[in-house]
């Protein structure tokens, strides 16, 4: 099908008014020899009904959450999303608008930006959150190269118990700037080694990063780690979950300077890993230094409230290689979304998800843990993702459960080799008592 | 208006979620760890933040409400179906971590979609997984770092050359890669300045951003000689795609001496911008480079019992490592490659042709008052200079754009690129039917006119839109980044005049 406008005598018309002979004399410039000169080699294009019949067929291929019963956590969490999200997201005036540079025709999306940086900043304590990131994974790293830029140190500690991909993504931004990172385990119960971290950081480290809950779902001993960093004067980045933190005791409580984190939590589809959503979140001292967009509310020439991006000197469309980040296009329709949902929830609305999560995760742990040959990985507080010593091997255990249309238990060996077949669960508000009873039933078949 | 904050009545609510059956154990979140403070979210009836959002969405103009010229930005007609089938449940719920076995579609759509990418750029291989832009161009630089180490360069080749019309995106993204950035000026036609360039070119040149049709709008018609002192030099040359829609299906970055690219999936192939984002920002590498590629990268494997079967390849030892988690920003390339899908290898020439084509007449009929920055034949944008209108009558090429926004069209990009005196950006798109066009011109010709009747009004301007023009200033010099209670700015400016008191003039 074709989206041009344009009929043929329209062409001609246009190229007449241009004294031109043929739309090819338009490529006047382009030298012959770098021509490509026969056509492009793809498929001839499909009508709006045969398209969505090639796609359909290609979704039909997968078997998604729609269909199988998700206990799979790391990084990316099945939860419920509210219809109002969808209608609100697929209004075409705020699907199809550009970045808010000219503001007067674009307070719908400068407000909601507004109220996105007002609310993640409610939910993390701190003092000033930015208009989105990428994704959880580069606010990681982004909050690295701030720490480094604030600091003027070039050492980055991070625990081996943050996301193995934030890690991944932090190490090639911080060969970039030419950082050094250095990581540290844990005590063999999921939760920080507060010793080997005291005796890592020093006094050229510009940053430790946390994550709480952690990747293996533990709460971490966050506050300590916060002050091992400020002891001496690094800077405590941490990595949250924005649902968790309707029962947690938020960064801004305890200590963190930085608060980052992947929000696909909160309203965003699963979509096989994007477009997710980053949040990142500061002290007042540090909104100068902030990767990204923000939105700033002032008055307009009525004396009208309104709202525009401001401090734009720190972005690369004005200060080019001084910019404090090369980002430019964001997350901001994700943002849009998770400002949906967390006006749906509302405070209650969120606390219940995050108490319905919590409870879900506890009794699926307890029960797991009493079927034979299993035990917890970790004997360590968590929020609602475990891990799982099975008896069996962990692919034997993903079969089982895939035969009986769950999807569960990544194993934790692919990133860390001591914890070669440890089975990760996320068991979220999502999940009702008798899936729950599937999970069990399936592992208690699986470990037979 | 109020914002939701504003609106929130304590107890009010919409989603609940029953408890779970058997509550947590008291003790499942440690003393001292439980929230005791709860964050203030806004509480309101469905209805009401359903209005909310309905009333904020009314305050944007959109590619929904009408043509969209922003030079540079590529805001072409977003097909609705590609919202249709990037919604599909077999896409959009999918978990990132599910067995390969169930996620078959996805892997083969990634597959062909790379296939495609390398057929429309002329490169053998590419990496889905950066989320935008410029995300891509710091894949691809620190791609060029990774390749000069491997050759014992490293240490080296430590400058990379950025013409001085080039996007803000790429001398930061060059900086963050750890480079030093070295400016290239343009020359009289707008092109790279060659013997600039040859002078610049060393043993310390690590390589060269480059877009072409470059910022102003014009080809540089001598990018192979560009590409030829670079090489010669030692250096890699890097084609920034944000401009590729005009030279589809007509000429390749591949066979222009490029060895790697970025593509702007959102604009080239028609992802709706989200008021900012998401996008994709793919990268596509000539052989000789796809060690470097970040994965793990979803291939074809060998076909078994004659079905073709399909899996994620991990990332070689030479890998720059990871940019994004998982795969990228999967549903804007079940986007992309709807919308190629649809196009055809044909369609997309003609995409090409009737942005060229769009951009020519455009320009044409603005009139004498927006005079071309480089008098050369532009392809699927072009710069023009309100210098001499704003000398002659005090109006700036910002106080224009506001006036347009009060002749019910959005404006084009303005300063930018910052080599061109009060530079007007234009890229009107294929999408564009020929009606919207000669609107856009008469919106054009009547801001000039109306620059020299009634100066000030434009510098008022807007007058007619949701809201006046914005003290932005003001918003520096008193942050104001969230809401708090009592403390944020009052709805209406204490200070200001009664409302109606600077009533719009007619």
């Amino acid at each position: 099908m074709s989206y041009l406008a344009h009929t043929a005598d329209d062409r001609r018309r246009m190229l007449e008014r241009l004294d031109v002979a043929d739309v090819s004399d338009l490529f006047a410039d382009v030298p012959e020899s770098v021509r490509l000169g026969r056509p492009l080699r793809l498929p001839p294009g499909l009508s709006e009904a045969a398209l969505v019949r090639r796609m359909a067929s290609l979704a039909e291929a997968n078997r998604g959450t729609d269909r199988l019963v998700c206990f799979l956590g790391g990084g990316a969490t099945d939860r419920f999303i509210p219809a109002l999200v969808r209608e609100v997201v697929g209004r075409a005036e705020f699907l199809t608008a550009y970045t808010p540079y000219q503001a007067e025709i674009s307070q719908g999306t400068l407000q909601a930006i507004w109220e996105f940086q007002s609310m993640m900043a409610e939910l993390t304590g701190m003092d000033v959150a930015q208009a989105s990131m990428y994704d959880g994974a580069s606010a990681v790293a982004e909050a690295a190269l701030l720490a480094a830029s604030a600091t003027g140190r070039s050492r980055v500690v991070a625990l081996r118990s943050v996301d193995p991909q934030s890690r991944a993504v932090l190490r090639t931004y911080a060969a970039g700037r030419g950082l050094e990172v250095v990581e540290v385990g844990d005590r063999g119960d999921g939760r920080a080694d507060l010793d080997a971290l005291a005796a890592a950081v020093d006094d050229a480290t510009c940053a430790v990063i946390v994550a709480d809950p952690n990747f293996f779902g533990v709460i971490e001993a966050a506050p300590e780690v916060a002050e091992v960093a400020h002891r001496h004067g690094a800077l405590c980045v941490a990595q949250v979950d924005p649902v968790a933190l309707a029962v947690l005791t938020p960064p801004g409580e305890w200590g963190a300077d930085v608060a980052v984190g992947e929000g696909q939590p909160l309203g965003i589809p699963l979509a096989y890993g994007g477009p997710y959503l980053g949040f990142f979140a500061v002290r007042e001292a540090l909104v100068r230094r902030l990767p990204g967009r923000l939105a700033g509310a002032t008055y307009d020439a009525r004396g009208e409230r309104g709202f525009a991006l401001t401090f734009q000197t720190r972005e690369q469309h004005i200060r080019r290689e001084r910019a404090t980040s090369n980002i430019c296009t964001n997350q901001a329709l994700l943002a849009l979304a998770a400002s949906v949902y967390l006006a749906s929830l509302g405070p209650q609305g969120l606390r219940e998800a995050a108490e319905r999560s919590l409870a879900l995760a506890h009794a699926a742990a307890r029960r797991i843990a009493a079927l034979p040959g299993y035990r917890l990985a970790n004997e360590a507080p968590f929020f609602d993702e475990f891990a799982v010593r099975a008896p069996v091997p962990a692919e034997r255990v993903q079969a089982t459960l895939l035969r009986h249309g769950l999807l569960g238990g990544s194993d934790l060996g692919e990133d860390y080799p001591e914890r070669r077949g440890e089975l990760l669960f996320a068991v979220t508000e999502a999940r009702t008592e008798e899936e729950v009873d599937r999970l069990v039933a399936a592992l208690e078949e699986a470990g037979a | 208006m109020k914002t939701i904050f504003e609106k929130s009545v304590p107890g009010r609510r919409a989603v609940w979620f029953e408890p779970a059956r058997e509550a947590a154990p008291a003790d499942a979140v440690p003393e001292g760890r439980r929230r005791r403070t709860p964050p203030r979210l806004p509480e309101l009836a469905e209805v009401d933040i359903l209005r909310h959002y309905v009333a904020m969405s009314q305050r944007n103009y959109s590619i929904a409400s009408g043509p969209y010229p922003l030079g540079s930005c590529t805001m072409k007609y977003n097909p609705v179906v590609n919202e249709a089938v990037a919604a599909l449940p077999g896409f959009a719920s999918l978990h990132p971590r599910q067995p390969a076995a169930t996620v078959q579609g996805a892997l083969r759509l990634m597959v062909e979609l790379e296939a495609a990418l390398c057929e429309i750029t002329g490169m053998d291989a590419f990496t889905l997984q950066p989320a935008a832009g410029a995300q891509g161009e710091l894949t691809g630089m620190l791609i060029v770092r990774a390749y000069h180490r491997a050759r014992g360069e490293g240490g080296q080749r430590t400058q990379v050359l950025v013409p001085d019309s080039a996007h803000g995106t790429n001398p930061a993204t060059a900086a963050m890669a750890g480079f030093e950035v070295v400016a290239v000026p343009s020359d009289r036609r707008g092109n790279v300045d060659v013997a600039a360039l040859r002078a610049r070119a060393s043993e310390r040149t690590a390589g060269l951003m480059l877009t072409n049709p470059n910022t102003l709008g014009v080809f540089d018609d001598g990018i192979e000689e560009i590409a030829a002192i670079v090489h010669e030099a030692g250096g890699l040359v890097y084609y920034d795609g944000a401009n590729l829609n005009p030279i589809l299906g007509v000429a390749r970055p591949g066979d222009m001496g490029f060895d790697l690219v970025h593509l702007n999936l959102h604009k080239t192939f028609s992802t709706p911008h989200g008021g900012g984002g998401p996008g994709a920002g793919p990268v596509g590498v000539k052989d000789f480079l796809r060690p470097y590629l970040p994965g793990p990268r979803p291939v074809r494997l060998a076909a078994r019992e004659g079905q073709e079967e399909y899996g994620l390849e991990p990332p070689s030892e030479s890998s720059i490592g990871r940019v994004r988690s998982f795969y990228g920003n999967f549903l804007v390339l079940v986007r992309a490659y709807a919308y190629i899908l649809a196009q055809g290898g044909e369609g997309l020439r003609r995409v090409a042709e009737d942005a060229v084509l769009a951009a020519n007449y455009l320009a044409h009929e603005l009139g004498p008052d927006y005079p071309l920055a480089y008098d050369r034949r532009p392809m699927h944008e072009f710069v023009v200079s309100t210098a001499a209108l704003k000398r002659e009558t005090g109006v700036r090429a910002l106080d224009l754009a506001k006036g347009m926004c009060d002749e019910g069209v959005h404006p084009p990009t303005v300063y930018f690129p910052l080599t061109v005196e009060e530079a007007m950006m234009v890229e009107p798109t294929e999408t564009e039917a020929v009606e919207n066009l000669d609107r856009l011109a008469a919106a054009f010709r009547r801001v000039a006119e109306i620059a020299r009747t009634d100066p000030e009004r434009l510098r008022t301007a807007p007058h007619r839109t949701p809201a006046a023009r914005l003290d932005e200033a003001r918003a520096t010099r008193h942050p104001d980044l969230r809401y708090r209670p009592g403390l944020s700015l009052p709805e209406r400016d204490p200070q200001a005049a009664p409302a109606g008191a600077a009533a719009p003039p007619a």
